[in-house]
């Protein structure tokens, strides 16, 4: 059931009446069981609901043991306060925690296992493949890989390990943990959320809200405005782009803009719309994207971009990794041999090199993923060796201030990162690095005027509605940019006026009905 | 607390240390900073910084962060 569909349309607003009449004490029942039957649509033969109730039933269980192992613990050190020394304590303190540990490790263990199971078996088949005779080789696998693994994947692993760092108790009701793995607008395409930010809301009892209600509507339609009326559209510019390698040199600099401007209005219209539905029911969810095409450099635009993801890796792996044991070893003794100066990137750098490489894996089981989460690596490191030159770059010619510089820093991270993304479009790792390539040497100026780019599968009229709506939406990310918002909420009159015109603009500029495909968001794959 | 300042100092010379509360919140310090701050206490103080314990209020000021690390010492 896509978002976009007609049919996705019909059952949200049936829930949402649903939501707002049956008694408050129902309504996150009501969700769950909503969550479910959206999941059920996506596979009717039920297996991708056995794969979320098996992570969810694990995930419980693992809180629930990790719960009683704190009450018991607290209980002893409660009753045994004068009687135990110290040392007795530290001692207890340590043996409950290797407990939870057991348990944590037996639950990521199980999870990761699935998800790596079902999304990495046929990679590595290939890639076993590569080394047999064609006699010898492996056959592929029929896998199911449930729709959203990788994301509720990554947020019910977040919560047990929040549960053992004491950052939150265990959800005791199996259901209510059933529906913060299944919150159905999230299984998409994420956000990746913490249990913390969502229990507030989700299981609250929520009175029907005028705010809540509009702006998650305007919330809603501007996402729509951006998935059906660009991303929708301009796909197929790209999809010809990419399919060909006869669009060489300039063409392959226009794909990369196209992609760029797909994907932004894609991913961050998918996670607007989900927010949105999130805000009619009265439930927040952190936001995924903070401006991202606004970054001065690529540290900034990973900030900006899936801010959720990032967060998630940079708190579940990179800081357990940097400051496990064997990592302040390597870190001491890199210090003590190569120098202070060398000795202390070692420890960050391989932490972060581990960490892009999952981030890439996690995009999807192929080495274009990898290479590209390495790409992004690369880049971060060079930037962060060459931060003492700019810095005295700036110092020496004071342009930090300048309006120009700060556009070029900022059309400079763009191109950088759409560079790199361009793994994501070829799928191919010699490909990418071909075709990127040629749009250096192969500079060709001519296509932006003899008509050539009318032969990409969209027409004048389709370039004039993706220009009006790329003004539009700088627009409103420039104002949001310099003030912090794009308008007063108390002007009731401008905001359904928005909502009246952003309607009109999606159902008569709106890439769908007869001539085109709805399809699915990118990031869904992943 | 000289010494902490001292490892701070190293890697932000422009920050006044002894007065900033906001490093995390304003990004002054980020991931990587954290990572080799955390580094050069364990070499310093002898004491581990688990991963739980890296969360802003702990590294929002040298303040809060010297009250973490004597916490930790006292713990061991």
């Amino acid at each position: 059931m896509l978002f976009t569909s007609a049919k996705f349309i019909a059952f949200l607003i049936a829930l949402v009446f649903l939501y707002y009449l049956v008694p408050k004490k129902a309504q996150w029942p009501l969700l769950l069981i909503g969550s479910y039957a959206f999941y059920y649509f996506a596979d009717t033969s039920g297996m991708y609901l056995i794969f979320i109730i098996t992570t969810t039933i694990s995930a419980y269980f693992a809180g629930i043991m990790m719960n009683k192992v704190n009450d018991k613990s607290s209980a002893y050190l409660k009753a045994n306060k004068e009687t135990l020394s110290k040392e007795d304590k530290k001692a207890y303190k340590a043996k409950m925690k290797s407990k939870k540990w057991a348990i944590l490790l037996v639950c990521l263990i199980f999870n990761i296992g699935i998800l790596s199971v079902t999304k990495y078996t046929n990679f590595v088949i290939n890639n076993i493949n590569t080394f047999l005779s064609d006699a010898s080789k492996l056959q592929p696998i029929a896998m199911i890989v449930p729709m959203g693994i990788s994301f509720y994947t990554f947020q019910t692993c977040g919560y047990i390990i929040d549960v053992y760092r004491g950052k939150h108790d265990a959800q005791r009701n199996p259901f209510k943990l059933a529906l913060f793995v299944s919150f159905f607008p999230q299984l998409v395409q994420g956000p990746i959320s913490r249990y913390s930010d969502m229990e507030a809301s989700l299981y609250k009892e929520h009175k029907l809200n005028e705010s809540d209600i509009s702006e998650g509507l305007t919330r809603i339609l501007w996402g729509y405005f951006k998935k059906l009326v660009v991303a929708d559209r301009i796909i197929t510019a790209v999809t010809t782009l990419i399919s060909d390698t006869a669009y060489s040199g300039t063409y392959v600099f226009v794909a990369m803009l196209f992609y760029a401007f797909e994907l932004y209005c894609d991913f961050t219209g998918g996670i607007d719309i989900t927010i949105g539905i999130a805000r009619i029911l009265g439930i927040t969810l952190k936001e995924n994207f903070n401006l991202p095409y606004f970054s001065k450099n690529i540290k900034e635009y990973w900030n900006r971009w899936h801010i959720t993801m990032g967060t998630w890796f940079t708190d579940y792996i990179f800081y357990p990794i940097s400051v496990s044991g064997p990592m302040l070893k390597l870190s001491k003794w890199s210090r003590e041999h190569l120098g202070q100066n060398i000795g202390k990137r070692v420890s960050v750098y391989l932490s972060s090199l581990i960490v892009w490489f999952t981030t890439g894996l996690w995009h999807g089981a192929a080495w274009n993923f990898i290479v590209w989460g390495l790409m992004n690596f690369v880049v971060i490191m060079i930037s962060q060796e060459l931060e003492p030159l700019y810095a005295k770059f700036h110092g020496k010619f004071k342009v930090k201030d300048k309006a120009w510089y700060g556009v070029f820093e900022i059309v400079r991270t763009i191109f950088l990162m759409s560079m790199i993304r361009m793994f994501d479009c070829y799928r191919d790792v010699p490909l990418t690095f071909k075709m990127v390539g040629t749009m250096f040497t192969r500079v060709n100026l001519k296509i932006f005027v003899d008509g050539s780019l009318l032969n990409l599968g969209i027409t004048k009229a389709d370039y004039i509605i993706l220009v009006v709506a790329f003004i539009i939406i700088l627009s409103v990310s420039t104002i949001k940019y310099n003030r912090g918002f794009v308008f007063n909420k108390d002007k009731y009159l401008l905001r359904y006026s928005l909502l009246a015109v952003l309607f009109v603009l999606i159902i008569v500029f709106g890439a769908y009905g007869v001539g085109y495909d709805s399809t699915q968001f990118i990031y869904n794959q992943f | 607390m000289d010494a902490l300042i001292e490892i701070l100092t190293n890697l932000h010379p422009e920050v006044d240390f002894d007065t900033c509360e906001t490093l995390v919140d304003d990004k002054i310090i980020d991931s990587f900073d954290i990572v080799s701050i955390i580094s050069e206490v364990n070499e310093e103080y002898d004491v581990v910084i688990p991963a739980e314990e890296i969360i802003p209020e702990n590294f929002n000021s040298a303040k809060a962060l010297y009250a973490l690390i004597k916490k930790l010492e006292d713990e061991e």
